[in-house]
């Protein structure tokens, strides 16, 4: 089992719950066992070809998945993981002058 | 579903707006979920992270500033209820981009600031399917307070 701290936004998906355990050799395999035990929490991690959505950042004892082997990296028994959202926005198009 | 706001804190979000300006500021609201409304009670204004070149039209909160913020939220007793940002030149109405990047939950308040002045705030909510950002209300509170801020 692999603890993963999930983000506040998400946490009315998950009971509540701000830290929850899920299993998988991978961080990848881990992330669909955790949108498998909590249905709702899909959407919002994976887009509709199941790619994790661009604001979602996870962390593997701190370290970015992007500077590691990304959805495939090993999870070891003692390792913790972070699901941290980028939040971003902004207008687009035209200014109003 | 409602945002409710004192007066005095949706000033002071008007005013990072106009400071930030002609990039878009934005940071994060702190307070509580009462049934379908947000209430706000804290602001925490943040740095905009997103490249410089484009700050003019983007915002990004970096993920450790959330996870700050989520850390000081627990020691308050209080909730991340949702997020403002400002719009520069542009209306205070959720674009498509912002609703690609929205998270669920949060209410998300966007002030139009208009050749360095705040002129508008609205706040909108991600629907369940992604698919939209739906307008709520924005109840202000203690008006008194305000006039003492502004």
């Amino acid at each position: 089992m692999t603890a993963v701290r999930v983000p506040s936004p998400l946490r009315p998906y998950t009971g509540g719950a701000k830290e929850v355990d899920v299993t998988g050799a991978t961080v990848g395999v881990a992330l669909q066992d955790l949108a498998q035990r909590y249905p709702d929490v899909r959407r919002h991690l994976f887009d509709e070809a199941g790619a994790l959505r661009a604001y979602v950042n996870v962390f593997v004892n701190d370290d970015d998945i992007r500077t590691l082997e990304g959805e495939a990296t090993l999870l070891h028994p003692a390792d913790r993981m972070m699901i941290i959202p980028s939040i971003a926005g902004g207008n687009a198009g035209e200014a109003i002058r | 579903m409602s945002l409710s706001i004192p007066a005095a804190l949706l000033a002071q979000v008007r005013r990072h707006g106009e400071q930030a300006y002609p990039e878009e500021g934005a940071g994060l609201m702190l307070g509580a979920f009462e049934g379908g409304n947000r209430r706000v009670t804290h602001l925490l204004p943040l740095d905009n992270h997103f490249q410089p070149d484009s700050r003019n039209r983007r915002y990004l909160i970096a993920p450790r500033d959330l996870l700050r913020a989520e850390d000081e939220a627990e020691r308050l007793g209080l909730e991340i209820v949702g997020v403002f940002h400002s719009h520069p030149d542009h209306p205070a109405q959720a674009s498509d981009f912002d609703t690609q990047w929205a998270l669920p939950v949060y209410s998300y308040l966007i002030t139009q600031v208009q050749t360095g002045e705040a002129v508008e705030s609205r706040s909108w909510r991600l629907t369940e399917d992604r698919g939209a950002m739906l307008e709520e209300p924005v109840q202000i509170t203690n008006p008194s307070v305000a006039e003492e801020a502004v």
